[in-house]
């Protein structure tokens, strides 16, 4: 497989001090807000999140983890690629302001099994959405309401994100498969 | 009149001793030479090079399943089936519906067999009145019907007095008892060999013990009563040993055991290990006496081999798809052997001894020969009853094919070595 | 949040293939630890306010019982509707089934009104085999005769991982009317495999063929008898008449049940004399481990297999097994109907 870096460790952790800047300013604050990671990457996403909010703003972000396994329609093509595991969110998203943070933003299917998963758990007054990449060709009408980076891609090609909590490193690549043009 | 010779065949008749290369001329139904150029002028001629010739094979354990089950099987698609497989007499069992323990009975087994046998049909009486076990039949009138043999198989004779008069009084009338040795007790509810696969399948068990108590029992009552009885198809190493025991006693006991004890073991039931889950609970395995361990397998072979054990007998026991299409404990007991004996015997024998076991030694076991003189031979003067094997031939066993009701054996799919090409039965061909 | 649910590394490979749930004998310890962590997730989704997710919807999931039981199907009827699955119950008494239907039939039946997956109950063993090879829906096996329950296995599996953690090198006794338990049965393939150490303790009439103390090698499972083959016979366990002697050091004790029906046929000759030999009472487990686990499938026969006292006592986790059951059936169903063969 041959690929290319697009984003580096320093890229990343700029993208993350900006979005979190972006959030605060957002919402006035931070009253209300909660961030909720997806599963798997989200959720380290989501804690360095509210590590740089907590560094300028002094003051904690709730952070949650989802886990859409149970809520997606795409299983006949996805199968059990993943194992499902249990959510884990703050005990209360009513009326709050849920910022979903996702690594990759692609069809917007996993947001909205997300969005499927969040209702089950109570109502939150808005849901906003954070992505470190959003690589375009969506399926459904969503959006991100913050992006680190904005990456077109072809749909042949594979967008891959490590990071140092679950990958050791910190780097967003692309890869295209061998064999193909 | 009508002859038939048979060409160039490698003749086997252990009774008298033959196994060569010989010529066998048939006329009006009875074999009237055999040898070197037996019959240059026959109306008819069979070319059996490289063939082996054979006296047709004797069944002294049969289940013909008419009258009553005819779903199962008739007399007709059974005997064509024993034609198949070789078999030119076959001794029919009477747990029919009704069974047979009237002289009408019997009346009716022979003329049925008359009309649309294509083999010798000898019928089997019951010892008790409606193989219920309480009272003797009427055996002096059975046997002066036609009955060969008395036996309520299917189940035990349990009580054991009973089984001591009926011993006794059968002791003068030419036909010995044939007893399905089976403790009830021991035995009650199982549905295969208690041992290793029916705890891996959580199946109630049937015991070793429950044969051999009851083996034990007519041995001593054979010791006691001085009179002739037969053990059924036994299938333990340790039924064998007490009947090993019992002849070196001088005692009148015989035993008879059939192919697929001689050959399969209870691991039949577990499958293949390709059905969903692994495990098959293949009730075409589901028999009883219940298929048994490895060691008990050799030591039936050992018997054979050594005389312990007379001869071999099917128990052929077909049955009705849905019979066997359903839950394991639901499932009818039995295999439809007759089309696959030879070969299944071949998988543990030697030509000359299965053949030997097949035809003069169930006829001598039974004194058969002493109403069809000749009978289970190849002498002159006996019945022109023939199998013409091919020892070599290879075929796959296909259930769907057999002239039998009954498709009911594990042997669906294997490649079996040995296969009767032509018998022949009163010097006519059948069975084709 | 705690720091220690972030996931590890997306594995991509590993994928449930089984159309079947028939036994948990050939389980691997990759299907049974998958089984487990999506238990937890199941776990996860019970504990919400509304426990529901739609999973499984659109889906049909039919239970067949031949024979009566409250629990377990409440359990699985429970489990699909968490999952958002239609779920209809059949019993088979008042049914066709009366009327003389073969089970054949009757499966062949509820598979044209459109069942995906068949949860099926049956006096007989082996039955829900003859079915997994009649129909194309998916099978769980609720029980079948005295051969298998893997959906017991697994939960009591998941119970004692949740208090004792990997259950490798646990001693674990399992006591009562072995031969006859397919809960025995389940249990001793998914603890053998996950590495436990397995003592069976009966009388004698209770421990089947091949596992009874005066069996010879030739009749014991694989390892003794040469010809065996290895993957077909039961699993190495210790066997053990004395209860005194088995309990001692045990992690967990596991209780079964005794049927009425036992006492004829002369298997034992009465209930109390059982219960002298071998009911769980205080003193002995005060011999297993400090801490250890009592279990039981239910429903206990009061006074019998175990003293009141111990079966309310702290040590108990009688009653989690049953939480745990949902649990555990959510996460079988979801896993069949969604698998990759499904």
């Amino acid at each position: 497989m041959t690929g290319h870096t697009v984003l580096s460790a320093d890229d990343i952790r700029r993208a993350v001090r900006r979005i979190a800047h972006e959030i605060v300013e957002r919402n006035h604050g931070i009253a209300g807000v909660v961030l909720v990671g997806m599963r798997t990457r989200g959720v380290p996403l989501a804690q360095r999140l509210a590590g740089a909010i907590a560094e300028f703003e002094h003051e904690t972000v709730p952070v949650g983890a989802l886990d859409i396994g149970l809520y997606r329609d795409d299983i006949n093509s996805q199968q059990l690629r993943s194992r499902i595991g249990p959510s884990d969110l703050p005990n209360d998203i009513e009326g709050r302001t849920v910022v979903l943070v996702d690594d990759v933003l692609y069809t917007g299917r996993s947001i909205r099994a997300a969005l499927d998963a969040l209702a089950d758990f109570g109502r939150p007054g808005q849901i906003q959405l954070a992505v470190l990449v959003d690589r375009g060709h969506r399926q459904l009408p969503i959006r991100a309401d913050y992006v680190g980076k904005n990456i077109p891609t072809s749909i042949h090609e594979k967008v891959e994100v490590l990071l140092e909590e679950t990958d050791g490193d910190d780097e967003v690549r692309i890869v295209r498969p061998e064999g193909e043009v | 009149m009508t002859s038939l010779a048979i060409r160039g065949g490698h003749v086997i008749d252990p009774a008298n001793g033959v196994d060569a290369i010989a010529d066998v001329l048939i006329e009006s139904g009875r074999i009237t030479a055999v040898g070197q150029d037996a019959g240059n002028d026959t109306s008819e001629t069979i070319d059996a090079t490289g063939l082996v010739v054979s006296p047709g094979f004797v069944d002294i354990h049969t289940h013909l399943r008419e009258p009553g089950f005819e779903h199962k099987e008739t007399i007709e698609s059974g005997t064509m089936a024993a034609a198949r497989g070789g078999f030119t007499t076959v001794c029919a069992m009477p747990n029919t519906e009704p069974p047979i323990d009237t002289a009408a009975g019997v009346e009716f087994i022979i003329r049925r067999a008359a009309e649309t046998g294509s083999v010798r049909v000898l019928p089997i009486a019951c010892v008790t009145r409606g193989r219920a076990g309480k009272e003797l039949a009427d055996l002096a009138e059975l046997a002066q019907a036609g009955a060969i043999a008395f036996s309520d198989d299917g189940s035990p004779v349990a009580d054991a007095n009973l089984m001591r008069r009926a011993l006794e009084y059968a002791s003068v009338l030419g036909a010995p008892i044939i007893d399905h040795s089976e403790d009830p007790a021991l035995a009650a509810g199982g549905v295969t060999h208690e041992g290793w696969v029916s705890t891996r399948l959580g199946l109630r068990g049937i015991p070793a013990a429950a044969e051999e108590t009851m083996v034990a029992r007519d041995i001593a009552l054979a010791a006691a009563t001085g009179s002739h009885v037969h053990l059924a198809h036994i299938s333990t190493a340790g039924s064998v040993e007490l009947v090993r025991q019992a002849k070196a006693r001088g005692l009148p006991v015989t035993a008879e055991v059939t192919p697929h004890h001689l050959a399969l073991t209870h691991e039949e039931v577990l499958g293949s290990g390709e059905a969903p889950g692994g495990l098959t609970y293949e009730t075409n395995a589901k028999v009883n006496p219940p298929l048994r361990t490895p060691e008990d397998v050799a030591a039936c072979v050992a018997g054979l081999l050594d005389g312990t054990i007379d001869c071999i007998a099917t128990d052929h026991a077909p049955h009705a798809i849905q019979d066997k299409l359903c839950e394991f404990d639901h499932a009818a007991m039995g295999i439809s052997g007759l089309e696959t004996a030879l070969s299944l015997c071949l998988t543990a024998l030697p030509l000359e001894t299965a053949i030997e076991r097949l035809t003069t030694a169930p006829v001598h076991t039974l004194a058969l020969d002493a109403r069809l003189p000749g009978l289970g031979t190849l002498g002159v003067g006996a019945p022109a009853d023939i199998a013409i094997i091919d020892p070599n031939a290879e075929w796959t066993v296909e259930p769907e094919l057999f002239a039998s009701k009954g498709k009911n054996t594990p042997l669906a799919g294997r490649t079996l070595k040995g296969r009767v090409k032509a018998t022949i039965y009163a010097g006519q061909v059948v069975g084709s | 949040m705690r720091q220690d649910t972030i996931a590890p590394p997306r594995v991509e490979t590993e994928a449930w293939t089984r159309r079947h749930l028939l036994d948990a004998d050939d389980l691997t310890r990759d299907e049974i630890e998958l089984l487990m962590k999506t238990t937890e997730a199941m776990t996860e989704v019970l504990g919400r306010d509304v426990p529901r997710v739609p999973a499984l919807r659109g889906r049909t999931i039919i239970t067949l019982f031949y024979e009566a039981s409250t629990r377990t199907r409440a359990s699985f009827e429970l489990a699909g509707k968490a999952l958002g699955a239609d779920v209809i119950n059949v019993a088979a008494s008042g049914s066709s089934v009366e009327k003389g239907e073969s089970l054949i039939d009757t499966v062949r039946t509820l598979q044209a009104v459109g069942a995906d997956l068949l949860v099926m109950r049956h006096g007989s063993s082996g039955a829900p085999y003859l079915v997994a090879r009649h129909v194309h829906a998916a099978v769980v096996n609720a029980g079948d005769g005295w051969h298998a329950h893997p959906t017991q296995a697994l939960l009591d599996l998941y119970t004692i991982r949740s208090k004792l953690g990997d259950v490798r090198g646990r001693k674990v006794v399992i006591v009562g009317d072995i031969a006859h338990s397919r809960v025995a049965r389940s249990n001793i393939w998914a603890l053998t495999t996950m590495g436990a150490e397995v003592t069976l303790c009966a009388p004698p009439t209770l421990l089947p063929a091949g596992l009874r103390p005066n069996d010879t090698p030739n009749t014991r499972g694989s390892g003794s008898q040469p010809d065996v083959p290895e993957a077909l016979a039961m699993p190495p366990v210790h066997v053990e008449t004395n209860f005194d002697i088995a309990i001692d050091g045990a992690d967990v004790v596991m209780t079964l049940r005794l049927q009425k029906e036992r006492m004829s046929g002369g298997l034992l000759p009465s209930s109390r004399e059982y219960a002298t030999l071998y009911q769980l009472t205080e003193q002995r487990l005060a011999k297993a481990r400090t801490g250890a686990l009592v279990m039981h499938p239910g429903p206990i026969n009061e006074g019998v297999e175990i003293a009141p006292s111990v079966a309310t006592s702290l040590q108990s986790v009688i009653e989690e097994q049953v939480t745990n059951g949902v649990a555990v059936r959510m996460a079988v169903l979801y896993l069949l109907c969604r698998g990759k063969s499904g």
